[in-house]
């Protein structure tokens, strides 16, 4: 069992100042959205969640390409990790947008373009942690695994391109959206520096967890070959 | 315009599951750590006894 580098301990600490930062800036920086009021206040941790589980995803899928390359299950621990946290960050996407939909919509769901591929993109990486579960051997489990994110990560760029491509009432934050959007709001400066000093946050933090993660995930295959080598 | 208390209520609403589900996550990692690493000490013991 390795001790805890120090870069991850800085790592740790820089994670809850830029959280306590980012959640400073949301409410005593970022001014007021004229119609929506408050519960716009929403909008910087849900898209910054969001951004956070679909770069998650697609470092699990670039792990995968790297471990059918190498075929180190060092690599599948990577890949493993990425996929859990950001489940979690995508979920945290989800519902906060629902939270945030029905006052600005008139209801927490509606089978929208992007809450339709938002929640299919869940489901999807939901599928790979309950699949993986029922393979027992550790490299047939890996190939699985590597193949699927791979696969899986196609519905990443749908989902993230769904708000540009199909009318929808999901609003668009930079650049042109749906004619159809509900809940489109004119961004400031200090919305904007919020935004982004709220997504570097979240990076920073995805950063910090993974590396938790993979740890865990190390002292996991350390006690598995422990057991191994006890019942021999 | 969304009133005033109902876009509060909203924000507290949404500010309060992304805490929860971030809290739930956290607890999760540091029990299965804690897991890990007794079992790793337990499992150590038993190899050094043999």
């Amino acid at each position: 069992m390795r001790p805890q580098p120090k870069v991850l301990t800085f790592l740790t600490i820089l994670s809850v100042l830029l959280f306590l930062a980012a959640l400073g800036m949301v409410f005593l920086f970022a001014p007021i959205e004229a119609v929506m009021g408050y519960v716009q206040k929403i909008f910087y941790f849900h898209i910054s969640n969001a951004w956070v589980g679909m770069l998650g995803f697609l470092v699990a899928a670039t792990s995968g390409v790297i471990y059918l390359v190498k075929k180190d299950l060092k690599w599948d621990i990577v890949e493993f990790s990425a996929v859990e946290i950001s489940l979690v960050f995508f979920l945290i996407a989800i519902v906060s947008g629902s939270i945030w939909a029905k006052p600005t919509w008139g209801t927490y769901w509606t089978w929208d373009a992007r809450l339709t591929t938002a929640a299919i993109l869940e489901m999807i990486y939901l599928a790979y942690l309950l699949l993986r579960q029922g393979i027992d051997d550790p490299e047939r489990r890996a190939r699985f695994s590597a193949v699927y994110t791979l696969i899986g990560a196609v519905s990443v760029p749908i989902t993230f391109l769904s708000i540009r491509i199909w009318q929808t009432i999901h609003p668009v934050v930079i650049g042109l959206g749906s004619s159809d959007a509900q809940g489109s709001f004119g961004m400031t400066t200090s919305m904007l520096i919020t935004m982004f000093f709220c997504l570097i946050t979240f990076s920073v933090v995805f950063i910090t967890l993974l590396w938790y993660r993979i740890r865990l995930g190390q002292l996991s295959e350390q006690v598995d070959q422990l057991k191994y080598k006890i019942m021999q | 315009m969304i009133p005033y208390a109902i876009s509060i209520k909203y924000m507290l609403t949404g500010f309060i599951a992304i805490f929860l589900i971030i809290a739930i996550y956290l607890v999760s990692l540091f029990v299965r750590w804690r897991r890990l690493k007794r079992d790793f000490q337990d499992l150590e013991e038993m190899e050094n006894q043999q």
